[in-house]
């Protein structure tokens, strides 16, 4: 824009362009070391790792790690089952129920949308904390080793609604008031007006919690201990935190039997297939991502 | 608005309640909302009752003995919550100014390059790491860091240099932690600063030029000067959650590794140890209790603040 006018450039802009381009790409090559790393990682040969340790380039290439994981596919596809209908239901469930609560703090004539603004805004002022929670959970709701206790913590957050709302209020209002007079009920407002023109705020808001869905350990670490339900994050935890355990049981001298040390590779190998996903869609879902961002950055 | 085909029942209640039955769809509505948060979140409020209690788990919530102040005196006594208070409230600081300036940074100069592919790119690289969990984020640290195969000690002794045990030497994990969290954030970050610059109205950069001012002295007299009441906002802001842990950062790196906990132990990781490990579940509510109060009051204070300054800009 700023040369559209074919001025002279200004005193600095070399240096400044200099420094942007270096400082940049040495950011940017700092962002994706880690994940070219658990790349290269993934297709190399276990004992090239083993004795020169993970490198950038891989020192010998072998598909060795991918072999064992589908192998012992049986597991990961367990968790891939458990994580997609964590996710898919979960998120379907906060969309419907953001959407409406959204809508109903939108209404001007909700005389009392304030006072429930307040009352969910609170919660994530002050809190009962984990370990009540967590006392909830599993002793008064006996959800123990249910699904419900991976898609029950995330289902609503304060945040996530107040995005929805500012959505919303984006929306001219006179739309409402029209479709009022023209008798239309709460619900056929909702429906037929308010949800079709936030289309892009649905996705963005749905995203948000898809991600937090997907890439959820911490609840399964609490409340799930059958392995048959899993989710993907979290047996991959149980799987590098397993094989530090043994090594550090094998370090003292004592020899776990029956217990085979998840190769190096493998781990990388199991990281790259349970992200994979999040990668392949990354390109098309990260501009909602940022307009996400710019809507949440308005006031709430 | 009252329906003259409605029940006798629904009559009585409208009475009662004009404003809810003229409104009972959207309350219907908004019922499932209501419930999930009283259940979720405002009934476990009942249990900081249990910072108060040995708490035993078979016992349950209402037979645990009562033990008054104890806990907090504990805590307090053996030094315990002044080292999480010191740690959870240092790296914050750190994560906080530390990010902020990062994303700065990075805006700047990404809304300045010419090359529009090579912003993009960039960009898009740097916001990869906003959409990976912190187990990755852990499995990351591990391949970097490890004594037996991590990519530094491969270096270190391929130049024939004495290896480093990173996950043994405390004083190393303080700049590991803060940098893992300033690039988890930066993309997602400097996304914010990007939208103020780009608001910036390119009159002040005509004028900026037409007095003679360098590209240097147009980002250091113009450009931060408007990004600085955001940068102050973030950050007076964020103050507010300074209490605030981020768990699964410390969790994912550091885990259970007693040998560094004096630096990087924090509040949260205290308090999901207590429930996890050690069973000490009165201590860890104590601790938890503790936070969410003084955490609260920092909020509601740096609101304050701010509303005294600017009404506007006020949160609530």
């Amino acid at each position: 824009m700023r040369d559209k006018n074919h001025v002279r450039p200004d005193r600095g802009s070399t240096s400044f362009a200099i420094a942007g381009y270096s400082v940049m790409t040495i950011i940017t090559f700092v962002s994706f070391i880690p994940f070219w790393l658990m790349f290269t990682a993934s297709i190399s040969d276990e004992m090239s790792v083993l004795t020169g340790g993970f490198r950038l380039i891989p020192q010998k290439f072998s598909l060795d790690a991918y072999r064992t994981i589908f192998k012992g596919f049986h597991q990961l596809l367990k968790s891939y089952l458990v994580t997609c209908v964590v996710t898919g239901f979960g998120t379907f469930v906060s969309m419907l129920l953001i959407s409406t609560t959204g809508y109903v703090l939108m209404r001007q004539d909700f005389k009392a949308r304030n006072k429930i603004s307040f009352f969910i805004y609170f919660t994530s002022l002050f809190s009962g904390g984990v370990i009540p929670t967590y006392i909830l959970y599993v002793k008064y709701l006996q959800l123990k080793n249910s699904l419900w206790a991976l898609i029950l913590p995330c289902l609503l957050s304060p945040w996530n609604i107040f995005l929805m709302r500012n959505y919303m209020r984006s929306i001219p209002y006179s739309l409402v008031d029209a479709a009022t007079i023209d008798g239309a009920s709460d619900c056929q407002i909702y429906a037929r007006i308010i949800m079709p023109l936030c289309k892009a705020g649905l996705a963005t808001v749905g995203l948000f919690v898809a991600l937090t869905y997907w890439n959820d350990w911490y609840h399964a670490s609490l409340y799930i201990t059958n392995e048959a339900l899993y989710p993907l994050q979290y047996l991959l935890y149980r799987m590098l935190s397993n094989a530090e355990y043994m090594k550090q049981a094998a370090a003292a001298g004592v020899f776990l039997e029956n217990m085979v040390l998840p190769s190096e590779t493998l781990k990388m190998a199991t990281a790259i297939v349970v992200t994979g996903p999040i990668i392949l869609l990354y390109p098309f879902v990260q501009k909602y991502f940022v307009k996400g961002i710019m809507i949440g950055s308005v006031k709430g | 608005m009252k329906q003259k085909d409605c029940t006798e029942e629904l009559a009585k209640v409208s009475c009662l309640f004009p404003r809810f039955a003229r409104n009972k769809v959207l309350w219907l509505m908004l019922s499932p909302t209501l419930i999930y948060f009283l259940v979720f979140a405002y009934v476990p409020m009942v249990g900081i009752w249990m910072a108060f209690t040995r708490f035993n788990f078979r016992l349950g919530f209402f037979k645990s003995p009562f033990v008054g102040l104890k806990n907090f005196e504990y805590l307090f006594k053996s030094g315990i919550l002044a080292r999480l208070l010191r740690n959870t409230v240092l790296y914050n600081l750190a994560f906080l100014i530390g990010g902020n300036l990062a994303q700065v940074v990075c805006a700047v100069f990404l809304s300045d390059l010419k090359n529009k592919r090579f912003v993009k790119i960039s960009q898009n690289i740097i916001f990869l790491s906003y959409f990976i969990s912190w187990v990755l984020v852990g499995l990351f640290a591990y391949a970097l860091f490890n004594v037996d195969n991590g990519v530094i000690n491969s270096w270190l002794r391929s130049w024939g240099l004495q290896e480093y045990n990173f996950y043994l030497e405390p004083k190393a994990w303080p700049p590991i932690i803060i940098f893992f969290q300033i690039w988890k954030g930066l993309g997602y970050g400097s996304v914010i600063y990007l939208s103020v610059i780009s608001g910036i109205e390119q009159e002040i950069y005509e004028s900026a030029r037409i007095d003679g001012a360098s590209k240097w002295q147009q980002v250091m007299h113009v450009t931060l000067p408007m990004i600085k009441p955001t940068f102050i906002l973030l950050i007076m802001f964020n103050l507010g959650s300074i209490l605030k842990g981020q768990f699964q950062l410390f969790y994912q790196l550091v885990g259970n590794n007693g040998i560094l906990f004096n630096v990087t132990d924090i509040i949260d990781t205290y308090v999901y140890r207590s429930l996890t490990v050690n069973f000490d579940i009165g201590m860890g509510s104590a601790a938890g209790l503790f936070q969410s109060v003084f955490g609260c009051i920092l909020v509601l204070s740096v609101n304050a603040i701010v509303r005294r300054v600017s009404e506007d800009l006020a949160l609530f």
